[in-house]
Order: structure tokens, then sequence, then C-alpha cells
């Protein structure tokens, strides 16, 4: 068969049967794939809360509320319970302060304000600095594991209490990442603030 | 040619990123450790072969004037399938790979390919031609990818190999530059020694 040739009529109607054939077939595999995405995001939550906050026996996730936060924003707080009685809060915060896009952490508090741990959910930080804010990359996060907020001296009086060195605070940040650093300790004081709220 | 030739030409005489210098976006971009460098070549490897495919299939079909909005069609569905299943059974890898799967789509090899190769010989030696390049591309992305995490975070496939953080640039886009540049000289040199 030889080549079809470069009419007008051709080539529209093989451009149209071509991404006719294409957005059908996407969307098949997106109908299949749709559900287990949601799983993987959903257990990835899941996994989170289990890991920043003390045992619980109670479902965080159908009990979460919102808290609002400065900005018109709000965070998503999951309680975890165990025999009825509070014994942690994992708070889905997040900053807009991050080298590249949003950057989402799930902080856990005991019920008296110590930071249990944190876990990073989505980044999108430069592979190889910014990313070893991830507790797998580097002992960054480590830091705020058992964190004493309340008991942190606001030395600059800015009101900021977990902040890097670099701003008289207290976290030492990541080598040459120190955008990121600061944007977590920002998304880690949100999550206090959030938590201040649901203790008054 | 023959079909061993198709084949094996992918890895040396006519390699994509030390030889015509395709793709470099995705190259440089992904490398900053080996296993990265091999998980983007693989994903690319795929794509490549499947759009050789289709490519060579329907190219009688499709009129000369439109060929390349056609053939990104074709690419970019199949770039959106891989995201897709990546994202639904592979999450640890789109974790890491993510940010970068949709930058196939712009990959010159791909397209290169299915213009130069696919789009004027048959099935059979477009997949041929489609898993030479696509491992040759992985094959280099990997040395690159291994070369900078060894001198940038001092380990490979995140084994360590020595103490201490190693030379940061190398992890960031100059040592990417570099370190390529070096590879290149390299792989001429050894071409120019023996013919392969």
């Amino acid at each position: 068969m030889a080549q079809r040739e470069s009419t007008f009529v051709n080539m529209v109607v093989v451009l149209f049967l071509i991404s006719a054939i294409a957005a059908t077939a996407l969307a098949f595999v997106y109908q299949a794939t749709k559900d287990p995405i949601q799983k993987s995001k959903f257990e990835k939550k899941k996994q989170a809360i289990k890991n920043v906050v003390n045992d619980f026996d109670n479902n965080p996730i159908e009990e979460m509320f919102k808290i609002p936060v400065e900005g018109g924003d709000s965070v998503e707080c999951y309680p975890a319970k165990k025999d009825g009685k509070i014994v942690g809060y994992a708070v889905k915060t997040f900053s807009k302060k991050g080298f590249s896009g949003l950057i989402t952490v799930m902080v856990g508090f005991d019920p008296d304000g110590h930071i249990h741990k944190t876990a990073v959910l989505e980044h999108h930080e430069t592979p190889g600095l910014g990313d070893k804010m991830q507790r797998n990359k580097s002992n960054f996060s480590k830091q705020f594991d058992n964190m004493d907020v309340p008991d942190i001296p606001d030395k600059d009086n800015d009101g900021i209490i977990i902040e890097v060195k670099k701003d008289n605070g207290t976290v030492d940040a990541i080598t040459a990442a120190t955008i990121t650093s600061r944007a977590f300790c920002d998304a880690a004081e949100r999550a206090y603030n959030a938590f201040k709220k649901i203790k008054k | 040619m023959n079909k061993l030739k198709i084949f094996t030409k992918g890895f040396f005489s006519e390699n994509a990123v030390f030889v015509m210098l395709l793709g470099l976006c995705p190259t440089l971009g992904t490398t900053t450790s080996a296993i990265n460098g091999l998980g983007m070549g693989l994903a690319t490897t795929f794509v490549l072969v499947m759009s050789n495919i289709v490519v060579s299939l329907v190219k009688k079909q499709i009129p000369d004037k439109v060929r390349i909005p056609a053939f990104i069609v074709i690419i970019a569905s199949f770039v959106t399938i891989v995201e897709l299943t990546m994202q639904a059974y592979v999450p640890d890898l789109y974790d890491v790979l993510g940010l970068f799967i949709p930058l196939i789509v712009v990959n010159c090899l791909i397209l290169g390919r299915a213009e130069a190769f696919a789009s004027k010989n048959n099935i059979i030696d477009s997949v041929l031609d489609g898993f030479g390049m696509g491992l040759g591309f992985s094959m280099a992305l990997t040395m690159l990818g291994a070369v900078r995490e060894i001198l940038g975070s001092g380990s490979v496939f995140n084994i360590k190999i020595y103490e201490g953080d190693g030379a940061l640039v190398f992890v960031l886009a100059p040592g990417a530059f570099i370190v390529l540049g070096y590879l290149i000289a390299l792989v001429n040199r050894l071409q120019k020694r023996k013919s392969i």
C-alpha cells in the first residue's frame, strides 16, 4: 500500500482517528488504575499516621476534622485514641515556602505538645538535596522527634518557635538546602499552631 | 543492515547520549543517582519500544505533513499509561521518578527514532531498534548516575562506599554537565582506538 497523500481531508481524518483512539485507550487505563492509585495514597496516609503518633486503636481517618490556619487555609487533624482516650494527634500540615511547590508533612503530637514524630507525604524538592528531609535519607527530620515545642525559647521574639539556627532557632538546617529546611520548620510550626487551637 | 547491528548500534556507534546527544533534558535532570538513572532509562525504553511498534504499524496511513503531531500523540499516550500504571502498582518507584516521567514526552530520542527509523522500517526491525536504543540510553544514564552518586554522595545504588557527603556540585546540575563531558570524551577515545 502506498503512503497516504497529504490532502486536507486525509490529514484531518487521520489526526482525528489517532487522537480518538489515544483518548479511548487512556480513558480505559485511567479507569483501571483509579482505584489502585487512590488505595495507595490512602495507604500512605494511614501508614504516615501510624508512624507519627503513639499506638492507637481507633480509626483516625474517620474522625478527621479540619482546623483553620492563617491565610484562609486549613489543616487536617487526625485524633489517635486508645480505649477512648486521646493519645495524640496527627496533623497533616503543609508549607508553601519550599524550593519548588507545596510540601505536605504529617506531624504527630503527644497530648502534652511534644512532637512525637514526623513524616513527609509529598514534596517536589531537588533530588539529592532538598529530599534529604525525608526520614530515610538523612538525620534532619530526626531532630523533630520528641521535640519539646512548648519549652523552646523564642530567642528573637518574633513569635515563631520552630526555626533553623540561621533564623535564631534551634534546628540544624540540611547542608545546601536551607530553603527546604525552613519550609519544613514552617510546616511544623503551622502544625503546632493548629495543635494549640485543638487544646483550647 | 543485519538484525544484530540494528540492536547493538544503540549501545555504541549511535548511543543516544554519548554520540547523538539526544534527550539531554531527562539525562541531566534525573541522573542524581544510579538507581534514578536506571529507572528513567527503563521507563524510556518501554515507551520507545511501544511507540516504535505503533508508528511502524501505522506509518503508511499517516499523511506526511501531519506525521509529527501524530507521533507526539502516540508517544504522549504511552507516557501517560506508564505514569498511571506506575502510580497505581509501584508507588515507591513513582515517588522517586514521578517528577520526571512527563519529561519522556519531550525526549527527542523517542520522536527521533519514530521519525528516523520506525516510520521507514518494518515492525521487527523497529522493535529491535527500540530495545537497542532504549537499553543503550539506560546504560548511559546508569553510568552517569553512578559516577555522580559516587562523587556527590559517596555511595552507589544506595550502598555507602566512603564516609562523608562527597562533592555537592556533582549532585547539582553543573556536575551533570561536567561528568557528561568527561564520559563523552572517554567514549570518543575508546571508539577511536577500536571502531566498534
